[in-house]
């Protein structure tokens, strides 16, 4: 399997991480939903066919990828920046925040 | 006379073997039934055969959308073992193990079951008082378990690099004697047949397109093959829990389907009589009685439904090997392929009923569901027939995320490709 960072290039899969589903939208820290929160945590799309997902070019450039990837066949139909994407908007800290 | 017998066999011989029954018959659908279990894998089946047995519900329909044995139940490194670290899973993982002991006579099916132990090893002094404290935890619940020396482990598993030397040096290991492997297809038939038997019809090439609904209610299924209606619809379909959940407006379940690779090598005589999992990585082997190596180790690591995976994973599953058994190096693979995993948010499976009124779901086996079968079947059965949950299942319920009773035996929250 081949992931083409928009950066590097066609590269193998081994040099990147997954980070899994790219459809989980982080609730409002001020939520306290439990059910919101629930369906964040635990809740997963899980499609036969397009998904979106988020990888990080590890081995490489480093980069966070909103990749569109079949799971019957694993291709890959588009990858872009996450960043420009909007997303993650999950495990992503804000510029500037206190680790 | 049980149908498979020493007697059965010389009457049969002296027949010119003439008169064997199929296994079990190729049953068509009827227009309606007690319980449709959706999925013909091992848990489908064992579900239908303890249906039968133990609750007397006989008028029962496994749906199968390839042939018996196609999916996970024939794919699986056919590893039973008990040795888990929370009480929920070792009590329902040791039930399991307890009727797996009697399997062979429970089905008159041989499933070639051989407990010829699992052994885990560990590569630092750290890793090792883990491995105790499972092992105390175990014989804490009435489980064999037993720390073994790097010399004991040595004299047992000839082969593997014992030196200081090696990349991972072996400071020890937690043996569960009991634990082994059984034949996969085995089980498949022989639970098939023991279902059969008792009049439960085993549809295969049936595919579930879609749900009968009345009002909220799930009161049957259509199919390739038509309608099926039941008064209960069991669905347990491991890797393709989310297609199938889809069909019934179910869009989101604690799930992601993930490939696992598993290996066979060329056949080699017998030298590793137990099976064995490396602790510096991921990997488990052990030798079928035609003498193939039968190895595996990590998921690809990401979603998937294709049953095949990447070379990555090919490459480090055959470096672990190679780490332990460093005269594996030449050694053939002969054939590898993928099964779809389901994969849970925290590890361990999901037995419950709903989530919709009439339907019941089985799945979240992660890749540990072969040595569940009988246990899954019998605790499953119970939850359709009665219900309610089963004693060993109830922790299992779908609830337990939003409850909070997540039961992570590795306490690697919700990654599903870290369990």
């Amino acid at each position: 399997m081949l992931i083409t960072c928009p950066y590097c290039g066609p590269r193998d899969v081994s040099e990147f991480a997954y980070q899994g589903d790219g459809n989980r939208k982080r609730p409002d820290p001020a939520s306290t939903d439990p059910e919101t929160w629930n369906a964040y945590v635990y809740d997963r799309l899980n499609p036969a066919g397009a998904h979106n997902e988020i990888w990080q070019h590890a081995g490489g450039c480093r980069a966070h990828l909103a990749v569109v990837r079949d799971t019957l066949t694993h291709e890959v139909s588009s990858v872009r920046f996450a960043r420009e994407h909007g997303a993650p908007t999950h495990g992503r800290r804000k510029s500037g925040a206190k680790a | 006379m049980a149908e498979y017998s020493a007697l059965s066999l010389l009457k049969n011989a002296l027949s010119g073997n003439r008169d064997w029954k199929p296994a079990w018959r190729k049953a068509s659908p009827k227009p309606s039934y007690d319980v449709v279990v959706i999925g013909g894998g091992g848990h489908g089946l064992s579900t239908a055969y303890y249906l039968a047995k133990e609750h007397g519900i006989t008028n029962v329909a496994v749906l199968e959308k390839g042939y018996l044995g196609s999916g996970n139940v024939g794919r699986n490194t056919t590893a039973v073992r008990s040795n888990y670290l929370l009480p929920q899973n070792t009590r329902f993982y040791e039930h399991s193990m307890k009727m797996w002991e009697n399997l062979s006579h429970d089905l008159n099916y041989n499933v070639m079951f051989s407990q010829r132990g699992v052994l885990n090893l560990a590569h630092t002094p750290g890793q090792l008082d883990d491995l105790a404290r499972k092992g105390n935890a175990m014989r804490h619940l009435g489980v064999d378990a037993e720390l073994m020396t790097p010399a004991q482990i040595g004299r047992r598993v000839p082969g593997l690099d014992m030196s200081r030397s090696a990349r991972f040096p072996i400071y020890g290991g937690l043996m569960q004697e009991r634990a082994g492997t059984a034949r996969h297809d085995a089980v498949a038939w022989g639970y098939a047949r023991g279902a059969d038997r008792r009049g439960v019809d085993i549809i295969e090439n049936c595919e579930v397109t879609g749900f009968l609904r009345d009002g909220d209610r799930i009161v049957g299924v259509t199919s390739n093959r038509g309608e099926i209606r039941a008064r209960k619809v069991a669905v347990a379909v491991a890797g393709s829990t989310g297609r199938v959940m889809q069909l019934a407006g179910v869009d989101k379940m604690p799930i992601e389907s993930q490939v696992l690779q598993a290996f066979v090598s060329e056949s080699l005589k017998p030298f590793l009589d137990t099976v064995l999992t490396f602790g510096m990585g991921h990997f488990y082997v052990g030798q079928s009685d035609k003498g193939g190596l039968v190895y595996g180790g990590d998921l690809d690591g990401y979603n998937s439904y294709a049953q095949r995976g990447n070379l990555p994973i090919v490459e480090e599953v055959m470096s672990e090997m190679v780490a332990l058994f460093p005269s594996l190096a030449p050694v053939r693979v002969l054939r590898s392929w993928g099964g779809v995993c389901d994969m849970s948010m925290d590890g361990s499976p999901i037995i419950t009923t709903g989530p919709l009124p009439g339907m019941y779901l089985n799945c979240g086996w992660c890749y540990g569901g072969f040595k569940a079968t009988p246990a899954s079947g019998f605790c499953f059965a119970h939850t359709i027939a009665r219900d309610a949950p089963h004693e060993l299942s109830a922790p299992f319920t779908l609830d337990r995320f939003s409850r909070g009773a997540v039961i992570d035996d590795k306490g690697q929250g919700p990654t599903p490709r870290l369990h």
